[in-house]
């Protein structure tokens, strides 16, 4: 079930590295992510070192993740089950294109041709706003970042903060252009920026019959659903229209309202670095006289039970999109958002993408190598998903099954043969050792040939030694009748 | 206790001075290390490309190599983390070998249990915390412990010293545009720090570092923290 | 095959399913190392520093002192302002400003501000929660107008997140509040007043 068709906005993206290649080389793009996760790390740090009961906050939080994968079936029944009683209705989607029919049919339904919409990854991953244009319905984006990105017709590049490779002065001139209530003498301070943002939307909150969202979590033991936000768009959203319509992937379930003291302690520390973030709201299917009449959840499937059947690549279902690993990354900071070529980017997007939309295409088969292993995100992530295991996972998949790499696989090959046996690497260090004088004349070598000069475009490559040290210890009886040699490294 | 030096093949094959300081250090405190001619490689390159069969190979022939001693020291905390996290994940009957395996730093610390080894190297130094050894292996502070007792050194501290080089491993090639750039960032810290000497327990990072230290000229030279560890006023570094 | 059936195929197939009592039990293992509470005493000045941690305005008051403290809020900034019902009349008994009681929705926009109570408050985060019950209004009211004064009693207060979550109905709309609307959408820069209230005032009454 998983295609390219999973994420269908984003189809035929380069490969990480193409990709990656122009982030690098963008100095104002660079600045800005360097400054914004530079911030939110120290951020992060001080938040959670405010609670000496982190570790085991985060141990039972990717307990109670693992338990509810291990046991999805359940809790999915019982979910569906308890939302139907309070009032509300459930719907199941096999992948985008039938979650955006369902979502397109009930607002079509109501006779609306306007939705305002809370920031919602799933909603970002089926691509439901392209969808919805197509069949005549526009779709507001009302968090102030997903707002920058909708107006200045971009694709987000961060988890928790999509406009985050955009300063100041961009979103100046993007509202300049393009949002036709923008004052004409407006500035780049933050404040006058969404003091624009508040006005340009307020209209739209009040006259507003339709609200898409996504959902944090869902309690299934109790049919709550939950949305963690800052701005108060997602409380509008979830408060004022008649109908609303919740999508949510199939792993967003917690069993009991009791967990979500372990979830509000981990993501908004996390996230934002907030010990809590200025707005959550709970709702149990549709509450008589106060907030929508109709209330509506799609459950979306969409690759996740692919990734349920990899017992390795499960791990990364428990993600309760933090960010915590984009903005600890250091390849995220320097590659930016758009070269993970889905709406998840960094780590989490690495490994997240693959399993989700499968390992055939050249994006996807890249993205687990777009990571240094350093380990950071591991150290990071709140409910203690091993990135680095997984992505060592899905390398060893993209090898068997992805796109062919045969020059990789042949040099591969013969360093494994020459390595399996300790007499082929003494006559390939001899043959190196013998080579020194003609690769690196200098003692160094400023240029290798092949592939391999990726390394030496700014790097240089260590010259050979005279000899190998399994040599020396053999020719000096481990050292015992060594001359020290005159010459050093 | 029959103590065998686990090199690693980069370190065999580029970094000799490196397992000579090894043999030197161990012996100045006592004990004598066995260097078993059939290693060659923990396998860490072709599991972390994703070539897991190849790995696998690798991980049986050090399996066999090491089996016989009591306690196995290696030169490089990506490696140990690979044969401690990995090794008997790929074949679980390597896991009573694979808590044998101790990184310099971890043997001299908490098997051996000295911090100052009687090393003497007069000269600024910056050491650069690898990510495995930090992050995989938790070696903690104890590179620094042992750098502070070293006679004659001036010790300064890394800016963002936890931050990524950018080498590993293939990663350097795959992606050469992003490692670069973290490169370049920690050519920044280094020289910031107006150290003559960056330390590290791993090689293969000060290779990444250091080729781009000779590319810019930048006057700093990569040691090993073995080497520093090894060096005395009669035979320094 | 209906969609709900083939998901719910693929997921038994990959983790079968199991009985009730089963995922019970298993549930009921799940390792809860963490604290319960981090704060035993002094919950009332913890709650005033963490909620004025997010830039909004903390005043303490006795019951008694109550009705004057309301009144000077409210008379510092003019117009109308909503109340919903179950908010103790004594409280309001001195208010010069014109109060609503129960605004319809259409109406909030063109209001000053809204006063209500509130159901818990987490000291430790700095947090105040509604369950839109009596005295709380509708969701609406402590949303659409830039001004929220809440009056938060003494014993509402929980010193942590989980005896917060424990006193609270799931089966009410709940709303938690941790300071005014706000958004670091912009180079990460704290913002306050978006969409929401741009002005948080929190009245503890002891």
């Amino acid at each position: 079930m998983t295609s390219q068709n999973a994420m269908p906005t984003y189809l035929g993206m380069p490969s990480f590295p193409d990709a990656a290649r122009e982030a690098v080389a963008d100095a104002r793009l660079r600045g800005n992510l360097a400054h914004a996760t530079g911030t939110i790390r120290e951020r992060r740090a001080a938040a959670v070192a405010e609670l000496d009961d982190w570790e085991a906050l985060r141990e039972s939080g990717k307990q109670l993740k693992d338990h509810v994968l291990a046991n999805l079936g359940h809790y999915l029944r019982r979910l569906e089950e308890k939302v139907t009683e309070a009032g509300g209705t459930v719907h199941w989607a096999r992948d985008a294109a039938e979650a955006n029919r369902i979502v397109a049919d009930l607002v079509k339904a109501t006779g609306e041709t306007e939705v305002v919409k809370v920031k919602s990854m799933a909603t970002q991953e089926i691509g439901l706003n392209e969808a919805l244009a197509e069949e005549g319905i526009a779709a507001y984006e009302t968090d102030l970042a997903e707002l920058i990105v909708q107006l200045g017709h971009d694709r987000p590049s961060h988890i928790l903060v999509p406009a985050i490779h955009r300063n100041r002065s961009d979103i100046r001139d993007i509202f300049r252009k393009e949002m036709p209530d923008a004052p004409a003498d407006l500035t780049d301070a933050p404040a006058d920026l969404a003091e624009a943002a508040r006005r340009h939307l307020r209209a739209k909150f009040l006259s507003a019959k339709v609200a898409v969202s996504g959902v944090n979590f869902a309690v299934a033991d109790t049919g709550t659903l939950v949305v963690l936000e800052s701005e108060g768009n997602g409380r509008m959203c979830l408060t004022l229209p008649e109908t609303l319509i919740s999508v949510m992937g199939v792993e967003k379930i917690v069993p009991t309202m009791r967990d979500l003291e372990v979830f509000l302690q981990l993501l908004p520390r996390s996230s934002t670095a907030e010990r809590m973030n200025p707005y959550t709201s709970a709702w149990t299917g549709v509450h008589p006289g106060d907030g929508p009449r109709d209330f509506h959840l799609v459950l979306l499937d969409n690759g996740r039970t692919d990734t349920l059947a990899d017992e390795v690549g499960r791990q990364a279902l428990r993600c309760i999109r933090c960010s915590a690993c984009l903005n600890v990354c250091p390849v995220y900071e320097r590659a930016g958002g758009h070269a993970y070529g889905s709406p998840y980017p960094g780590p989490i997007g690495a490994i997240l993408s693959p399993q989700i939309r499968g390992i055939g295409s050249d994006v996807d088969a890249s993205l687990p190598y777009a990571s240094s292993l350093c380990g950071a995100c591991f150290e990071a992530c709140p409910v203690a998903i091993d990135i680095p295991e997984v992505l060592v996972h899905l390398r060893a998949r993209a090898v068997e099954d992805g796109p062919r790499h045969p020059v990789e696989r042949a040099a591969m090959t013969a360093a494994g043969w020459t390595l399996r046996s300790p007499a082929r690497l003494a006559l390939a260090q001899r043959a190196a050792s013998a080579s020194r004088r003609i690769v690196a004349p200098r003692g160094r070598i400023r240029r290798l040939p092949g592939p391999l000069n990726a390394w030496t475009e700014t790097r240089d490559a260590p010259a050979p030694p005279k000899e190998s040290f399994r040599a020396w210890w053999a020719r000096t009886d481990g050292g015992r009748t060594d001359e020290r040699t005159e010459e050093g490294q | 206790m029959k103590v065998a030096l686990f090199l690693t093949c980069v370190n065999d094959t580029m970094y000799p001075e490196t397992g000579k300081a090894m043999v030197r250090l161990l012996r100045r405190l006592g004990h004598d290390v066995e260097f078993p001619a059939g290693q060659t490689c923990c396998g860490q390159m072709h599991l972390n490309t994703g070539y897991r069969t190849q790995a696998k190979h690798l991980v049986k022939g050090f399996a066999e190599t090491f089996d016989g001693y009591d306690a196995v020291v290696t030169p490089s905390a990506s490696c140990a983390a690979m044969i401690r996290d990995w090794h008997p994940r790929l074949a679980p009957r390597t896991a009573g070998l694979a808590s044998r395996v101790h990184e310099l730093t971890e043997f001299l610390v908490d098997v051996l249990g000295v911090t100052d080894v009687g090393a003497y190297y007069p000269h600024r130094v910056t050491y650069h915390p690898t990510c495995h050894s930090l992050r995989m292996l938790h070696v903690g502070d104890r590179p620094l412990r042992l750098l502070k007792e070293v006679r004659g050194i001036d010790l300064v501290d890394l800016p963002d010293a936890t931050q990524c080089c950018g080498f590993g491993g293939t990663f350097a090639l795959k992606n050469a545009e992003v490692s670069a750039a973290m490169c370049a960032d920690k050519v920044t810290a280094v020289r910031e720090t107006g150290a003559e000497t960056l330390c590290a327990a791993d090689n293969s990072c000060l290779m990444h570092i250091g080729g781009a230290l000779t590319r810019t000229r930048a006057g700093v030279r990569t040691v090993h923290l073995a080497e520093i560890l090894a060096s005395t006023e009669e035979e320094p570094a | 095959m209906s969609a709900r059936e083939e998901i719910l195929r693929r997921i038994d197939g990959i983790v079968p399913a199991r009985p009730a009592a089963d995922v019970a039990a298993d549930y009921a293992r799940v390792d809860r190392g963490y604290a319960r509470r981090h704060h035993e005493d002094g919950v009332l000045d913890l709650l005033a520093e963490r909620v004025a941690d997010y830039r909004a305005t903390v005043l303490r008051a006795s019951e008694a002192d109550l009705p004057r403290v309301i009144a000077e809020r409210l008379a510092a900034r003019p117009g109308a302002y909503g109340v919903p019902s179950g908010l103790p009349d004594e409280w309001l008994a001195d208010v010069p400003a014109e109060l609503v009681r129960d605004p319809a929705v259409a109406d909030l926009d063109g209001l000053a501000g809204a006063v209500t109570g509130c159901a818990a408050a987490i000291a430790e985060t700095g947090t105040i929660v509604l369950d839109h019950g009596a005295g709380q209004g509708p969701r609406a009211l402590s949303l659409v107008p830039d001004y929220h004064l809440i009056i938060v009693r003494a014993a509402q207060v929980a010193p942590d997140v989980p005896e917060a979550l424990e006193r609270l109905d799931p089966s009410r709309p709940l709303t938690m509040v941790s300071g005014p609307s706000a958004t670091s959408d912009i180079e990460l820069s704290r913002v306050e007043g978006v969409h929401g209230p741009r002005t948080l005032e929190v009245v503890i009454a002891e």
